[in-house]
């Protein structure tokens, strides 16, 4: 991400000629962007309609009484406030999974890419062995592993399992082969300076770009995170937003029914919002570690 | 009930001398042959563990049941219940079976549909009831909902509501294209053509073969008894007069096209109820609280009838869909957890509660009184639906069991019905498909089936 | 079973992504056992979530589980059953298809997309960033309601589109156009997320080879052809096999769809459906395991060689 070498800056912040804007591009840009967009267009426009005329209204424009803002409030009151808990659940499951995760595969990813280790070609085939096994097939055994050892139901059964982001340790790797210059490393050591010292102060500077963007899909999963806590959690105190919405959906199935469908809209919409907010947070951040160039130390 | 109850409160303090231990060895299957000793002793020590207290959690799905945890923890003021919304019947038998792989995790007491009630007492999920003094309230219950969980010698759970299957129809659109109410299911075949065929935008009903807990009340309805279950001996008969009776219907409606594909219980299904698009659902006696809440715009339009059937004559139903509760067998305290059971689905207490929001009972008692026959209904119009839901439940056909690991049959009906179902094929092949794949899953099991 | 995988991690070790001239990090590097100070948390979390369950499921899969007779050890019967299992067949052709299909059109679409929005030609290319990467955010529940919507051809539209159109063009939910369909919805969930991966891959290569290029006179097309294509081949690489994993783990958005597209999405559909159903449904949790691990050893050999591939043409 940084360009690593010290005669090495940005094209932006060199000031190239900026090429002149094409419509064309922009048009075929445009088409993705709307059939990115369409889907969530149809969820906004039904966040502002009630539940009965939600059902035979055409879903793309607005329709009957506009109920967004009591469809909201409704949303964060309904059963004693339960969507807030799991709000509040699927924050904590996200600052210490994703956090975890960033973290570890931060550590790891650089340690690969900046030291020989023994072993490394292992951990290599080991970690990509093991994601290639479907996670959800190994669901059961899962489960029975860490029922032993008294994990299920607990927010550990959900926190531990995020803190383990194989994608993120590969990002990491490839960005901190160039982006850490050894040299750099070597001049630290000269200096007496340890190890993990040096990392602290100095490399976790040059990684700032790659962390971010491994800490922003990690961010995602653990947000949307829907598998491992249905198997895992009984307790809807504990639930996250996902498992929460869920639930809301299937009140509509089956015997004592009772559909909800505007609640699930809306509450769906309030569960995207923090992640773009959080995009647009991350997006800038990274943006300024790419253009401020290569950092020197 | 309310007499019984305080007469065990005052055997409760002489019991409690004795020990709770003769209670619980008390045994024998038929609940009826039991002495009175037993039953009142057995229900003096459930009592006493209620006065004890304690603290239980109870799993279900069941929306009243915050409610009629409310009343139950003002009665006994000792016991605290931790409810757990499991949210559908579906995640709670995962959690369920999860728990009872991993030996522990499971709740005390624990909502169960009728149909996976075998597979729970087959994997020792669940306590048999009989020491407790249950047989008693067999006489509390209709016939059909004892006999689901009264079986294989043991008393496993009781019945909480029940689902006797009956027509519900949408009048105005049958006024409109002036269809007559079937009577039999000829009758209702000629509907379904003179309907689509006059605006095939209209359905008769909706069905798309993915719902075996449908299916098998067809077959059950239609007189199949395509299940024997004998401790491991089962036999699985898809083949039977009523099954081909209730398939060879159902083809013409298939591969006539003259059902609607739309899924069940999504917003697009309540919506086609709302407008009469989906103009009928033979359904179990829970449905009108789901109309109710789910589809407010068919408010007046719609009715009940009692289930066509193929001859024209005496009237039939079956079971769709219902519930019990059951003690499981991890529960450390099973007592307590009894004596809210018993509460739960026996005390007048918290069926109330239960009737209020819209249940269908399994009790006689509630199925008989004045109240319930008489209520009229404004969103069908004024009828007096539980005078025609009441003469399904005493019309349920008899002997009807359901598979060892009904869970599973369920799950892979659509593989083949459904399949059927889209091609427009023979759903008897189909059933015969789904036949061999049970006959080889249950051999697989340990079971010895069809030999 | 995972460890024991031949993988040659000379080639499998993730190529740097433009230092082919220069002295690699690894000449330079110190002593062993440092390093492991980084790696060793990592790598002791993922012993407990990602090996002590594989682990676990091995062992599983040499047993068998009856619900009358319980637990015998069978040796590899699962592993013979599972080789001539006419739905696990069925299920794995049908993710090897969805996998050559799919996987390029998306791959393509985020190369494209990343390239046009680091070609600074367009206009609002923050805002499409943002739009593109957002479906990535949606949760899978809140997806299906949304495609679910758009699918009907009742009220959804697909209806519209065929109602303008005057007879039923689009039909979603039917036999030939369900796996195209669920492969619309994983298209769209992942370009933004592979996108990404892409922009932030071209956002590293230096200003000077930029430079370079403007002064020999190159165009654009060369330059992505010379430049940023074999600058992004790491990212690719690394992209391709997380979507081969992805595809071969179908599960969410068939399983999320099967209520909708009744009798037409089976539970055998994909082989992970299969095992979640066998162990969860038939409690057939050894079975499941050995499905699992049939496909894991599968997945992981043909990303091995996607992988090796993708370092030979490096070398060229």
């Amino acid at each position: 991400m940084t360009a690593p070498a010290l005669d090495r800056t940005s094209h932006q912040a060199k000031g190239l000629m900026a090429p002149r804007k094409s419509p064309l591009l922009t048009i075929v840009m445009a088409l993705m962007v709307i059939y990115a967009l369409l889907p969530l267009a149809w969820l906004l426009i039904s966040s502002t309609k009630s539940q009965d005329s939600l059902f035979g209204s055409f879903g793309l424009w607005f329709s009957g009484p506009f109920s967004f803002f009591s469809n909201i409030k409704d949303t964060l009151t309904y059963d004693d406030s339960i969507f807030l808990r799991w709000f509040g659940n699927t924050l904590l499951y996200v600052v210490a999974g994703a956090g975890g995760a960033t973290l570890l595969a931060t550590l790891a990813g650089y340690g690969l890419a900046k030291y020989t280790l023994p072993g490394k070609r292992a951990v290599f085939a080991t970690v990509l062995g093991a994601i290639a096994v479907p996670g959800t097939a190994l669901a059961v055994p899962t489960f029975l592993l860490f029922s032993k050892m008294g994990l299920t139901n607990t927010i550990w059964a959900i926190i531990i399992p995020s803190l383990i982001s194989p994608f993120g340790l590969y990002l990491v790797w490839v960005y901190a082969v160039d982006a850490v210059p050894t040299e750099l490393l070597e001049a630290a050591r000269v200096d007496g300076a340890g190890e993990l010292r040096t990392f602290f102060t100095i490399s976790i500077k040059l990684l700032t770009p790659g962390i971010v963007t491994v800490a922003l899909f990690s961010v995602v999963a653990v947000w949307n995170n829907y598998f491992l806590p249905l198997i895992m959690l009984n307790d809807p105190k504990l639930f996250p937003l996902t498992i929460g919405l869920t639930q809301w959906n299937q009140q509509a199935t089956g015997v004592g029914s009772n559909p909800i469908f505007n609640l699930v809209i809306t509450g769906s919409l309030l569960t995207i919002i923090p992640i773009v907010v959080i995009f647009l947070l991350l997006q800038r951040f990274w943006q300024s570690g790419l253009s401020a160039g290569s950092v020197k130390q | 009930m309310k007499a019984h109850m305080k007469r065990a409160t005052v055997a409760s303090a002489a019991v409690l001398a004795i020990g709770l231990a003769l209670s619980a060895c008390s045994s024998g299957n038929d609940s009826g042959s039991k002495s009175t000793d037993d039953s009142t002793q057995a229900a003096a020590s459930i009592d006493a563990a209620l006065q004890k207290g304690g603290t239980i959690t109870y799993w279900t799905w069941t929306p009243s049941a915050k409610d009629q945890v409310a009343a139950f923890e003002k009665a006994y003021p000792n016991v605290k219940v931790n409810l757990v919304n499991t949210g559908s019947a579906n995640d709670n038998n995962l959690k369920l079976q999860n728990a009872i792989s991993a030996g522990s995790g499971a709740p005390d007491v624990v909502q169960i549909e009728y149909q996976s009630l075998p597979q729970f007492i087959l994997s020792k999920g669940v306590e048999d009831l009989t020491k407790y003094g249950f047989g008693d309230l067999k006489d509390l219950y209709t016939a059909s909902t004892w006999g689901s969980v009264a079986q294989q010698d043991g008393i496993w759970a009781l019945p909480q509501d029940s689902g006797p299957m009956a027509l519900f129809f949408n009048k105005k659109t049958f006024d409109k294209f002036g269809l007559t109410v079937p009577k039999t299911w000829d009758q209702y075949i000629a509907d379904a053509k003179k309907l689509h065929a006059a605006d095939p935008s209209y359905y008769i009903t909706n069905d798309s073969g993915t719902d075996a807990g449908f299916g098998t009340s067809m077959i059950w309805q239609a007189g199949g008894r395509p299940f024997k279950a004998d401790g491991s001996n089962v036999t699985v008969n898809l083949q039977d007069d009523g099954t081909k009776k209730w398939a060879d219907t159902w083809n013409q409606l298939v591969q006539g096209g003259l059902m609607s594909q739309i899924s069940g219980w999504t917003d697009e299904w309540y919506s086609a109820l709302a407008d009469g698009k989906i103009a009928s659902l033979p359904i179990g006696a829970w449905m009108p609280g789901v109309l109710e809440s789910g589809a407010k715009g068919g408010s007046g339009d719609w009715r009940v009838a009692p289930m066509p059937t193929y001859d024209g004559g005496t009237a039939v139903t079956s079971e769709n869909g219902g519930s019990s509760e059951a003690v499981t067998a991890q529960s450390k305290n099973k007592e307590l957890a009894a004596g809210f059971l018993k509460w739960l689905n026996s005390s007048e207490d918290s069926i109330s509660v239960f009737l209020k929001s819209g249940g269908f009972p399994s009790t006689v008692k509630d199925l008989n009184a004045d109240s319930f026959l008489d209520y009229k209904s404004d969103y069908f119009g004024g009828q007096q639906i539980n005078k025609v839901l009441v003469d399904a439940a005493n019309s349920v056909g008899t002997g009807w069991q359901y598979l060892p690991w009904q869970s599973y049959a369920n799950s892979i009906y659509a593989d083949y019905v459904g399949k059927a179902y889209s091609g427009k094929s023979d759903i008897n092949a189909a059933l015969q498909q789904w036949q061999d794949a049970n006959v080889k899953y249950g051999n697989e099991q340990g079971f010895t089936v069809n030999k | 079973m995972t460890t024991t995988t031949p993988v040659d991690v000379a080639a499998v070790t993730p190529p740097p992504s433009r230092a082919s001239g220069r002295p690699t990090a690894k000449a330079k590097a110190p002593r062993n056992w440092r390093g492991w100070i980084f790696v060793a948390p990592f790598m002791i979390v993922f012993l407990l979530v990602f090996l002590a369950p594989v682990a676990y499921s091995v062992y599983l899969s040499l047993f068998r589980h009856q619900l009358i007779g319980g637990d015998h050890f069978v040796w590899f019967q699962n592993y013979t059953q599972a080789f001539s299992d006419p739905k696990l067949r069925e299920g794995a052709v049908r993710v090897l298809v969805f996998l050559v299909i799919q996987v390029p059109i998306m791959l393509c679409l985020a190369l494209f997309a990343a390239l046009a929005i680091d070609s600074r030609r367009l206009l609002g290319s923050a805002f499409m960033r943002l739009g593109i990467f957002l479906p990535y955010a949606v949760p899978g529940v809140v997806a299906v309601l949304m495609w679910g919507f758009l699918y009907s051809d009742r009220m959804g539209l697909a209806g519209n589109v065929n109602d303008f159109l005057g007879h039923d063009v689009l039909k979603p939910f039917s036999q030939t156009w369900i796996l195209p369909s669920i492969g619309n919805i994983v298209t769209w969930e992942f370009v933004g997320y592979n996108m990404l991966i892409f922009y932030s891959a071209l956002r590293t290569i230096p200003g000077d080879l930029y430079e370079a290029a403007a002064l020999d006179g190159a165009g654009q097309f060369r330059i992505v052809r010379s430049i940023k294509l074999p600058a992004l081949r790491g990212a690719i690489v690394i992209a391709t096999i997380f979507s081969i994993i992805g595809s071969f783990q179908l599960f969410n958005e068939p399983n999320i769809l099967k209520p909708l597209a009744p009798g037409l999405i089976t539970t055998y559909y994909t082989p992970n459906m299969y095992a979640y159903n066998l162990s969860f449904f038939g409690q057939q949790v050894n079975y499941a395991a050995t499905v699992a691990i049939v496909m894991g050893v599968i997945t992981a050999v043909i990303a091995y060689v996607v992988q090796l591939r993708g370092n030979r043409q490096e070398q060229r």
